[in-house]
């Protein structure tokens, strides 16, 4: 009984992100359409004849009617066929896959010092609810909510790298290591590590951690917010009560009954800010010049690629949709109160 | 006749308009958020008299004087045109505050309605309207709002148009969780048994209840709004120059920025006090909202 109502609500939920997707490919397709670039005319060039232009606009099948245009579309989509940028020439996915690592790497570097500092603060603010820490803490996190992270990184790149020199400037490594190191997996770190160039693996981490501090300080205000939250729902119960009673110091109370009561919660809610993360990686990769997906996205959007800019909203609505299913599962996998 | 003060005894009550004295008080009482009202005064005041506190004409160039920093007769200096940055900010808060006011004013009417119509019909409609909702929550408000542009070509316009695209789905959800709790109340079904339709329980009857929510909702969205508006605006997809939009003006500056720091300098910082002054006013709402919170205190 309890198995079939559990496989039933998976199948729920199956179908509900199947609804979701179609719907993520009819908002991309419009979009794409609405797209004021004309494709026919960045692939055939400005000087074809009338004849060449409709033959490549047949092609494309932009004579057919929209809803034959959206099944086109979607059959591609689903053959794995994203089409071809028009900037670059290769296939979409190809380019996308190649930028994708960039981001990534700094991303989870990211969401590391997001969530160290964003626990940190809000057990912290919890604990001494209403006195200075947590003033003080909610001004932190909020400010790093708060700033544009394009010009913080600016401000940062004045101060750290240009009057300071503590850190690497823009892109992923000191020019003159560019290409020392061969792409297995093109998370930079990974290459250098297997190859044992690790030169170049402390030039690419001190080129990382500045956009990553700040990216992570931007996301830790969530994760503060909410681990304050939860931590002060535990702080009111009374097995915390007793485990003062028993003898046990704020320091044990905190960090070994309550803190492990919140590590299922606490799991989602990062799994939630890592999708955050990728607003700001889109602005922070065109002041840090770091060539990962954000800046694959700004740039074939001002030169109107549409292909590109298609499948880059795609993929970051299909990265939401997947984070959101992932911090589902894991909340049922680690509480037991859900099986 | 009877119906008239039947309804007016109910908006008399309605959670959250009343107490808004009080909301307000409990506001300024705290340090953060009373430093955060403050903040937001001063953006409108500023916005009203941006003519008078302006010491220059904020698009007079100067080509004599382009680059000079702060001091003399420039409090911020002048920019790679000569043109007074301080001007240019002070003019800029009107940009900030024609953004922020569009986008509520199209959202909230959406959100509302697509919510309220969701929770109160239910079935199918309601898994329809929620499963589009979903669709756009699927998205960092930026990403979509930047793909939205360039769908509909880089303009002021055209990005607090897609900001609204992006911003109403959290509005739609409240509001259906909102009228779900109404629908189901006496004085809906009093309204129904007198013949009202189903248009008219929406307007007048579950529409006004969940205002008060709604709005305070719309308040914490202000400093994402102020956020994507400055990032478009970045990446020169928002304001076009030669607009002061604050985004924008730290785009211009970015090319000078080694040698000439309150180019960018003083446009993010401007970004910065707003968007954090609403987002400071917004989390003592939510305290405000928090019922042990409020007699506590």
């Amino acid at each position: 009984m309890l198995i079939r109502s559990r496989t039933s609500s998976f199948a729920r939920q199956v179908g509900t992100i199947a609804v979701t997707l179609l719907g993520l490919l009819i908002l991309t397709f419009v979009i794409g359409r609405m797209m004021p670039a004309d494709p026919v005319r960045a692939i055939v060039g400005e000087e074809a004849t009338q004849d060449t232009y409709m033959q490549v606009y047949n092609q494309l099948g932009l004579d057919k009617p929209l809803p034959v245009q959206f099944v086109m579309y979607l059959g591609d989509v689903l053959t794995g066929d994203f089409g071809t940028s028009i900037r670059t020439g290769q296939p979409v996915i190809n380019d996308i896959l190649t930028v994708m690592p960039a981001t990534l790497e700094l991303a989870t570097l990211a969401i590391l010092i997001g969530s160290v500092l964003g626990i940190t603060m809000g057990v912290i603010a919890a604990v001494k609810k209403d006195r200075w820490p947590d003033h003080l803490i909610r001004v932190i996190s909020l400010m790093g909510h708060s700033m544009p992270i394009f010009w913080t990184g600016m401000i940062a790149l004045l101060i750290f790298y240009a009057a300071l020199g503590w850190v690497g400037g823009g892109g992923r490594m000191d020019d003159y290591f560019i290409g020392l190191v061969p792409s297995v997996t093109n998370f930079i770190l990974i290459d250098a590590a297997l190859a044992g160039e690790w030169e170049v693996f402390w030039s690419a981490l001190n080129h990382m951690i500045l956009p990553a501090s700040l990216l992570g300080y931007s996301s830790s205000a969530y994760i503060t917010r909410m681990t304050r939250s939860f931590m002060l729902d535990q702080i009111n119960q009374e097995y915390i009560t007793t485990a003062r009673v028993k003898g046990l110091s704020v320091r044990q109370t905190i960090w070994r009954h309550a803190f492990l009561n919140i590590r299922v919660q606490l799991v989602t809610i990062v799994a939630l800010a890592y999708g955050a993360l990728l607003e700001g990686a889109v602005l922070i990769e065109t002041v840090f010049s770091w060539p990962g997906f954000g800046q694959y996205l700004t740039s074939n959007l001002m030169i109107g690629d549409m292909n590109a800019v298609m499948t880059c909203v795609l993929l970051v609505g299909v990265i939401f949709i997947a984070l959101n299913l992932l911090s589902d599962v894991l909340y049922r996998v680690f509480d037991p109160r859900t099986r | 006749m009877q119906t008239e003060t039947l309804k007016k005894g109910r908006t008399m009550t309605i959670p959250g308009l009343a107490p808004l004295g009080r909301i307000l008080r409990f506001l300024m009482r705290q340090p953060t958020s009373a430093f955060g009202l403050i903040v937001i005064g001063l953006l409108v005041f500023g916005a009203i008299f941006a003519p008078w506190l302006a010491t220059h004409d904020p698009y007079a160039q100067d080509l004599t004087n382009t680059l000079a920093p702060p001091g003399g007769g420039h409090w911020f200096g002048t920019d790679e045109l000569g043109r007074d940055i301080w001007s240019r900010l002070i003019s800029g808060t009107r940009i900030t505050l024609t953004i922020i006011a569009l986008v509520t004013v199209v959202v909230g009417p959406i959100g509302l309605a697509v919510g309220t119509i969701a929770g109160y019909y239910g079935g199918k409609i309601d898994t329809v309207m929620m499963r589009i909702t979903d669709i756009f929550l699927s998205f960092p408000s930026l990403i979509l709002s930047l793909a939205f542009v360039a769908a509909l070509g880089p303009s002021l316009s055209n990005a607090i148009i897609a900001i609204a695209l992006t911003s109403w789905p959290p509005i739609a959800r409240l509001a259906r969780a909102e009228t779900l709790t109404f629908r189901a109340e006496d004085y809906v079904s009093a309204a129904r048994l007198q013949g009202a339709s189903d248009a008219r329980i929406i307007l007048k009857s579950i529409v006004p209840m969940c205002l008060p929510s709604v709005m305070i909702r719309l308040t914490l969205n202000m400093a994402t709004v102020i956020l994507t508006a400055a990032g478009l605006g970045f990446l020169g997809l928002g304001a076009q120059p030669p607009l002061p939009e604050w985004g924008a003006m730290i785009a211009t500056g970015r090319r000078y920025m080694i040698d000439s720091w309150w180019l960018v300098t003083f446009p993010g910082i401007a970004i910065l006090c707003v968007s954090l002054a609403f987002n400071l006013v917004g989390d003592g709402l939510r305290d405000a909202l928090d019922p042990k919170q409020m007699n506590r205190r």
